[in-house]
Formats: C-alpha cells, structure tokens, sequence
C-alpha cells in the first residue's frame, strides 16, 4: 500500500470513530467536542482527495466558525452536563440502529456505482490544473466565472442568514 | 483510484449522522449530526471531482457557505424556543402535537 | 288506414284534458263530458274508418306503421310501430264501441261523485293503454299497453281509496297482475333468444324455422305467454284479483273487468297463434287451465250473494271459455266469443249498476246502511225497473247458450272445435265435458241471480221501495244498444251448419292461416254438430229450469238478518277457500320473510349496521389513526421521515 492509502485509511477509519463517539456522548459538550476531531479528519482525506483549498476551508470554516458557534451555544444555554433525557430510550436506541444500518446497506450499493468513462478525467487532471493556476486559482477560477451568480446569491442568503439570527435571538423586538 | 473507497467512507458517516439524529433527543446535538450527515455529503463531492473536474470542489464550497447559515439560524431559533420552554429536549417540544 | 294513430291518441288527449281539468278545476263535469265521451266516440268513428280501408285494401300482411325508433341498441331494433291487421281491427272496434257506450253510462252513473273528472281521465288513459295493446305491432309497445292497462285497473279499481278495502283490492290486482306480467317478460326474452326479433311479422315468419314443433323451446315461450295471459285474464291460478276488483265503480267493472282488459290474454294467444301452434303441449294447458277454470268459477258463482261477484266469477269462467276456444287453435271461435262476451257481460254489469244505483239512491233516501249490492236485499225489482230486468234477461239468455242469441253461437263453436280435437287427442273430449259442466251452472246462476234480483218478494223494505227507479235514458241508452248487440250479434259468425259464412273466421284468416297450418284444426261431421248443439242447448234450458224449481224466493231474507253458510254452501261461498290458502302459503311467508329477514337483517343490520354506520364508523378509526400520527414530537417525524427515505431507495434501487 501506498503511503497515500495508508494516511487515507488511518484517517478515514479514524473519521468514524470519532463520528460514532460524537453520537453516543450524554454530554452535547463531548458530542461537539468529538464532532471537531471528526471535521478534522476529514479535512485531511479533502487534502488526499487533491482538495487542499477545500480541506483548509473546513477547518476555517466549519471546524473553526460553525463548530465555535455551537459551542458558543451550548456554554451559553448551560447544557455542557449530561442531561437526564438526553438519549432516546431501548427502543429508540434499536430503531435508529436498524434505519441507519438500512440506510447504510442501500447507500453501499449506491457506492459501487461508477461515472461513465465518457465523462471520466485522466487521473492527475486536478493536480496539473492546481499546479497552473495554484491551489486556490484552481478553485477561484470557475468561482467567478461559470458559478458567478450562485456565488453572488450565497452572498445575500448569508445576509438574511444573519439579519433571520438577529431577529430570532433578540429578546425584545 | 480513491473513489470507492471514499464513497464508502462517506456512506458509513451518513448512516452514522442519520443513526445520530434519530438516536438523540437534545435539539443541538441533533443538529450536529445534520452537520456530520453534510460533510458526509461533502466527501462525496471531493471524491468525485477528483474524477470528474473541479465543480465538485466549487459545489462543497457552496454547502460549506449554506450550513454556515443554516448553523446561524437553526441556533438562533433552538435560543429562542429553550428561551420560552427552559429546555431544548425535542419530545418537550411538541405543540403541533393533535 | 294511416289514421290509425289517432285512435288511441285521441282517448290520450282525453286523459290530458280531463287530467288537467281534475287538477285544476274538479267541478266543470260537464266540459269533462263532454271531452271524455267525445273521445271515445270520434276514436270510434277513426276505428270505422280504419276498418273499412283494411276492407277494401285486403293487404296479405299486417299493415304496419312505425312512427319513431324507440330501442336501436345492437341488433335489436324495436320501434314504436301500429300494426292494421283484421285481429287488431277487431279488437280495436270493440274496445272504442263498447268503451262508447260504457263512458256514456259512466256520465249517468258518476255524476255525484266529487272524483268525477279523475274518473274520466283515468278511463280515458285506460282506453289509451288498451288500444296500444291491441294495435302493437311488436312485444314491447303490446308490452306497454299490457302494463299500462294494469295501472289503470290499479287506479280504478282503488277509485274511491279513502277506504282501505278498495285500495287493497286495487293493489291486490295489480301485484298479481306483476306475477303475470314477468311471465310475459321472460317469453319476450327467449322470444327474441330464438328468433332475433320483437315484432310481430318477424317473429311469426321466423319461428316455424328456428323452434321445432312440439320442442322446450317452444312450449316454454308458449307457456311462459300464458302465465303472463293467467295474470291478465283472471284464470287459475291468477284470478283471485278479480272478484276482490269489483271494488271499484261499475262501469269499470264493465269495462275492464268484463269486456276489455281481461280480454287481452285472449287476444294475446290468438295474436301469438303461431307460437302456440308450434306447441301442442301449450295448446293443452291453455285449455285445460281454460276448462277447469270456467268450472271452478262458475261452481263459486253459485253461492255467492253480491250480484256483482256472481257477475265477476262468470267472467273468469266465461273467459276461461275463451282460453278453451283458442287453445284449441280455433283463434276465431275464442275471438268470437270475446265479442258476444263484451256484449252481454257489459250489459250485465252495467244492468247491475242500474240496480245498485237505484238501491243507492233508495238507502240515501232512507238513511238505511244496509249492502245496496246484496241479492239479499233485492227481489221483485223488475216491478221498478222494467227495462233493466227485461235487457238483463237478454243477457242472462245470451250467455247461457240459448238460440239464436248471440252466446249460443260463440260457445257452440269453442264446444265444438274442443269435441272436435278429442278425435286426436282423448284429452280433449275431457276439456269438452268440463265445458259442457260449466254450461250447465252458468244457466243456473245466472237464472238465480235474475230470480234473486228481479223476481218474487221484495226484500229492500217498504220505506226504500217509493225510492226506487229506473235509470235515466243517458244510462238506459247504452243497456239498450247492448241488448240489441247481444241479440244480433252471433250473425258475424254464423256457422255453415246453418248456412252462414262464418265471416269472423274468414276474416281473421289472415292472421290465423299460420298458426291453422302448423297444427290443422280437426272437423267433425254435421251430425256431430247437430248433437252437440243440442247437448249444449239441452243443458242450458235444464239449468235455468232448474234454478226456476229449486230455489224458493220465499225464504230469502234481508242481509241483515241472513243465517250464515253451511256445509258445501259455505265452502262456495268462501270460494273454496283460495284466497285463505294463498295467505298461508305466499303472503304470510313473504311477510314474513321481508320483516325478518330482509327487514332485521339485511336492511338494519347490513345496510344500516355495516353500511351507512360502519362506513362512519370506518372513517372515525381512520381518522382517529391519522390524529395519533400526529404527536408533535419532532423526533417521531424525523423517524418517518426517514423510513420514508430508506423504502423510496429500496424501491429504487430495486
């Protein structure tokens, strides 16, 4: 095996591990907590994936903003102890345990499935194009070209994001 | 070459963020489960531009920006309903109930 | 000929008017006279003329007329068509002539009652019916008109409905009527099984091809018709109705249950004689139901003390004569005697309604509550209404076979041909002698109820006996006219023993030579002849003798005070009991049946139970499902939610 198979498997089995401790903690704290270790696995196989620009903006992003937030309002609404019912009961427990391995047993088909060789780069396209127009040009590029406007439409739902959070979390209007 | 692999991967964190979700009765917890069941989603876009060119990258760009907001608005509404009910446990929050 | 429509469109227009007038203005009885009456008479008029121009044109076939398409659905084509042909003029000339002169009467008769308008709108619409019966050219307008006529009877007979006996008898005619009327249905269907069609040509040219002689198939369309033809004409085991339809006023019983509507079973035979041609079997039942039934009734007729129910039981016998007549396959003798029957039964009833009316109006005067129509009460009227007891003797002679009135020919000439096919068949010498009975207690209650009425003491009670009198000439008039038909009237048949022509029987030959040529009638000598008219008129004379000597119009006394049958008296004069054994065994069980059975099962707890409550009772359940989907618990939907998700995939990916 490669040393490239090697870090991806290391970190992707890591990836679920620490995603399966993440839904089993009692304390929201804990499951936060792990959910940073997973986001940070992943980052890296993003990275082995010939994605390095996307893996940092994971951390950036996700890791560093989205999961920040979350902890932001767990400390702030007190909920960092194990709650009392904070997990569902027996049942519970063996419903979602059978639904997620159903879903799990269909997805794997849905895996095998390939891309048409019709549509399928040779291997090494991404990293050439990366290495002409640098990591972050690579992704810049059709950024501001072919996905302009949605681009330009993330922007404004990223303002009624904030001014819809504004409103929400005001305790007076 | 990673490709199945990856898809792999990222069924089994999907699965696992959907287990998660159904498992948990606290409201932020479940929505960082969506979070993970997202970035599985994401690993699945990276996989695949790896093979098939670099809007797969662009499109988890695109993901990354909506949960972000999404993130916002979802906590702002759970502060707001644990402001009225004192707890954000998901079966005491059930008046559509009837 | 073409003006055959307006023959029965004109007594329609007469329901029309005289039905408005009932409606909107009951007491102008004297414009509903006039339409009603008028009617009849100009469709009697038109009916002349039709006759005459099928006289004079000879067709070889029946004349039809289609005037609309009424049923085109696949291969079966029934349309609203009249058919001219001798049978149908025939028929048609007796029905508006004697319905002349029976509305005339009616104007007499009805006059005081509040109903009077109604009265002459429903016999119009009677006369309608009948009429489209007679001149249908195929099953379903003859159909209609067979129906409609039930209807009618239905209406008149319950007329005066706030009293229940008359509605029940009005809807005891009808159902049994119904009986009948599905017996003619399912002819009608196996009809148009073998050969294809409903009208009356059609089916007469295909079905010596399609139906071998003396087959099921054959028999059954043969007998299924006479079952329909029992309901219609009051035979066994479908008479009941009649007497109990004596209900109603009398000159519907004269009209309908005399002359008319009875009569259509007849006819229908006759019309279908190629049918019953090809089914000797048929033939035999026909006239062996005939036989006994004119037998049966006549022995009833001898006990009974309501001079109409006397009247009414010689109906069914004389009709079962008729059905004797063309079972036999002489169609014409049976139409010959349904002619002269017309004549003098009408005049009988409307004789009777002369007597009742004037014991009516005797009892009104006294305020006495005693039975006007109860021999009984009656006795020496011929002492007060002269004319009606002497046209009434005419009648009584007629129908009990005395020469040269117009009875003694027709039922000499069914007599005879029954006699005549005994040669073939033994069986027939038996319908004969059954006949020949039935003769015999005819003169006899016949000559009692005359003697009873007319003759010895009066027994109606000297106060009313200043009271009574005979009738106006409007009701007079139509008695005499009568009279005089029942005289004259065996000159359209006159057999060639005597030298006549028999011009009835050529006449109808058209309509009769198929169904003569399949089953050929047999003939005897003229010697025979001559025997069997002497037997017949011997018979006759000892029965009115008879009823001369026996009976003692001395010890009759008032109905009042009357002592109560006994012994074989009283089993005649219950009627042997039929109307008690039919309770038991068909109405009791089908009361039965349809209260607890259909009644407490079917309808409560099926249809009401199961059905209309259990469909509610469903849609709660499922509505109370559906509300407990809805918990409320963001965690229970997302549960669904992907349960959802994962069968949508199992489908899929499939």
């Amino acid at each position: 095996m490669s040393p490239l198979q090697i870090a991806f498997w290391g970190f992707a089995i890591l990836a679920v591990i620490t995603a399966g401790m993440c839904i089993t903690r009692r304390s929201p704290l804990s499951s936060a907590l792990w959910l940073i270790v997973t986001l940070f696995c992943l980052a890296v196989l993003f990275t082995l994936l010939d994605a390095p620009f996307i893996g940092v903006l994971q951390v950036l992003v996700y890791a560093g903003a989205i999961m920040v937030l979350f902890l932001f309002v767990i400390m702030l609404l007190n909920l960092g102890r194990a709650g009392p019912g904070d997990m569902k009961g027996l049942l519970g427990a063996a419903i979602a345990a059978l639904l997620g391995v159903a879903l799990l047993v269909q997805l794997r088909g849905l895996g095998d499935a390939a891309p048409p060789a019709a549509i399928q780069l040779p291997p090494g396209t991404v990293q050439g194009l990366q290495r002409q127009q640098g990591v972050v040009g690579s992704v810049a590029g059709p950024l501001f070209d072919t996905y302009l406007v949605p681009f330009e439409i993330t922007s404004v739902l990223l303002l009624a994001a904030v001014v819809g959070a504004v409103v929400l979390a005001k305790r007076k209007l | 070459m990673l490709l199945g692999p990856s898809l792999a991967v990222s069924a089994v964190l999907f699965a696992i963020g959907t287990a998660g979700v159904l498992l948990r009765r606290n409201a932020i917890v479940i929505f960082m489960c969506v979070e993970l069941m997202l970035n599985a989603v994401n690993l699945t876009f990276v996989a695949f531009a790896q093979q098939l060119g670099t809007g797969g990258q662009i499109f988890v760009f695109f993901v990354m920006a909506v949960a972000a907001a999404e993130a916002a608005v979802g906590l702002a509404i759970v502060l707001a309903v644990y402001r009225h009910k004192e707890t954000v446990d998901l079966q005491h929050i059930n008046l559509l109930k009837g | 000929m073409s003006l055959v429509w307006l023959v029965p469109a004109l007594p329609l227009l007469g329901f029309l008017v005289n039905g408005t007038i009932a409606v909107v203005r009951p007491r102008a009885k004297g414009l509903v006279s006039v339409v009603g009456v008028g009617v009849l008479l100009a469709a009697f008029g038109v009916a002349l003329m039709v006759a005459r121009a099928l006289a004079a044109a000879h067709p070889d076939a029946p004349v039809v007329f289609r005037y609309w398409d009424w049923m085109p659905v696949g291969t079966l084509a029934v349309s609203y068509a009249l058919q001219v042909d001798a049978l149908s003029v025939v028929m048609m000339l007796v029905v508006t002539g004697v319905g002349s002169l029976i509305h005339l009467f009616s104007v007499g008769y009805m006059r005081a009652d509040a109903g009077y308008a109604r009265y002459f709108a429903y016999l119009n619409l009677f006369v309608f019916f009948m009429l489209t019966l007679v001149l249908g050219a195929n099953f379903p307008v003859t159909f209609v008109g067979w129906e409609g006529v039930g209807l009618c009877s239905y209406l008149l007979i319950g007329f005066w409905f706030s009293d229940t006996v008359n509605a029940d008898a009005g809807k005891k005619a009808f159902i049994m009527n119904r009986i009948g009327d599905f017996g003619f249905l399912i002819a009608m269907f196996l009809i148009w099984r073998y050969t294809g069609s409903l009208d009356y040509t059609t089916v007469f040219e295909r079905a010596p091809d399609v139906l071998t002689l003396g087959g099921g198939a054959a028999t059954a369309i043969a007998l299924w018709l006479f079952l329909g033809c029992t309901g219609k004409s009051a035979q066994i085991p479908l008479y009941t109705w009649l007497p109990d339809a004596m209900a109603g006023p009398t000159p519907v019983s004269a009209l309908i249950h005399a002359a008319t509507m009875v009569t259509a079973g007849v006819f229908l035979v006759a019309r279908t004689n190629v049918l019953f041609a090809l089914a000797p079997v048929a033939q035999a039942v026909v006239a062996g139901v005939g036989a006994l039934t004119a037998l049966f009734a006549a022995t009833i007729a001898l006990k009974q003390w309501d001079i109409k129910r006397v009247l009414a039981y010689s109906t069914v016998s004389q009709l079962g004569y008729m059905f004797v007549g063309v079972g036999t396959g002489a169609m014409a003798a049976g139409i010959f005697h349904l002619t002269t029957h017309a004549f003098f039964k009408a005049l009988l009833f409307l004789g009777a309604g002369s007597v009742i009316h004037a014991m009516h109006h005797a009892y009104h005067a006294t305020h006495a509550h005693d039975d006007a129509q109860d021999m009984r009460n009656m006795g020496g009227l011929s002492r007060f209404l002269p004319w009606t007891a002497t046209l009434m003797w005419i009648a009584t002679l007629a129908i009990a076979g005395i020469p040269p009135l117009s009875g003694f020919f027709s039922k000499d000439e069914i007599l005879g041909a029954a006699f005549a096919r005994g040669a073939a068949q033994p069986i027939w010498y038996l319908f004969w002698a059954l006949g020949l009975a039935a003769a015999l207690l005819t003169a006899f209650y016949m000559a009692r109820l005359m003697l009873y009425t007319f003759h010895g003491p009066n027994r109606t009670g000297a106060r009313e006996q200043v009271h009574l009198h005979e009738a106006p000439w409007v009701m007079t008039g139509p008695l005499v006219l009568l009279g005089m038909l029942s005289v004259v009237g065996g000159v359209i048949n006159l057999p060639e023993l005597v030298g006549g022509t028999t011009w009835l029987h050529h006449w109808l030959e058209p309509v009769t030579a198929a169904g003569a040529a399949l089953a050929p009638a047999a003939h005897v000598t003229h010697r025979t002849e001559w025997v069997l008219i002497g037997g017949a008129v011997t018979v006759a004379v000892v029965g009115i003798a008879a009823a001369l000597r026996a009976l003692d119009l001395t010890a009759l006394v008032p109905a009042r005070s009357a002592p109560a049958e006994t012994g074989l008296g009283k089993v005649l004069n219950r009627k042997w009991y039929v109307d008690e054994l039919y309770e038991a065994l068909f109405v009791r069980p089908t009361v039965w049946l349809s209260r607890n059975v259909l009644w407490r099962v079917v309808d409560v707890k099926l249809v009401d139970g199961a059905g209309v409550n259990g469909s509610a009772a469903a849609s709660r359940i499922l509505g109370w499902l559906g509300g407990r989907l809805q918990t409320g618990e963001l965690g229970f939907y997302a549960t669904v939610f992907v349960l959802g998700v994962v069968a949508v995939l199992a489908r899929a990916l499939k």
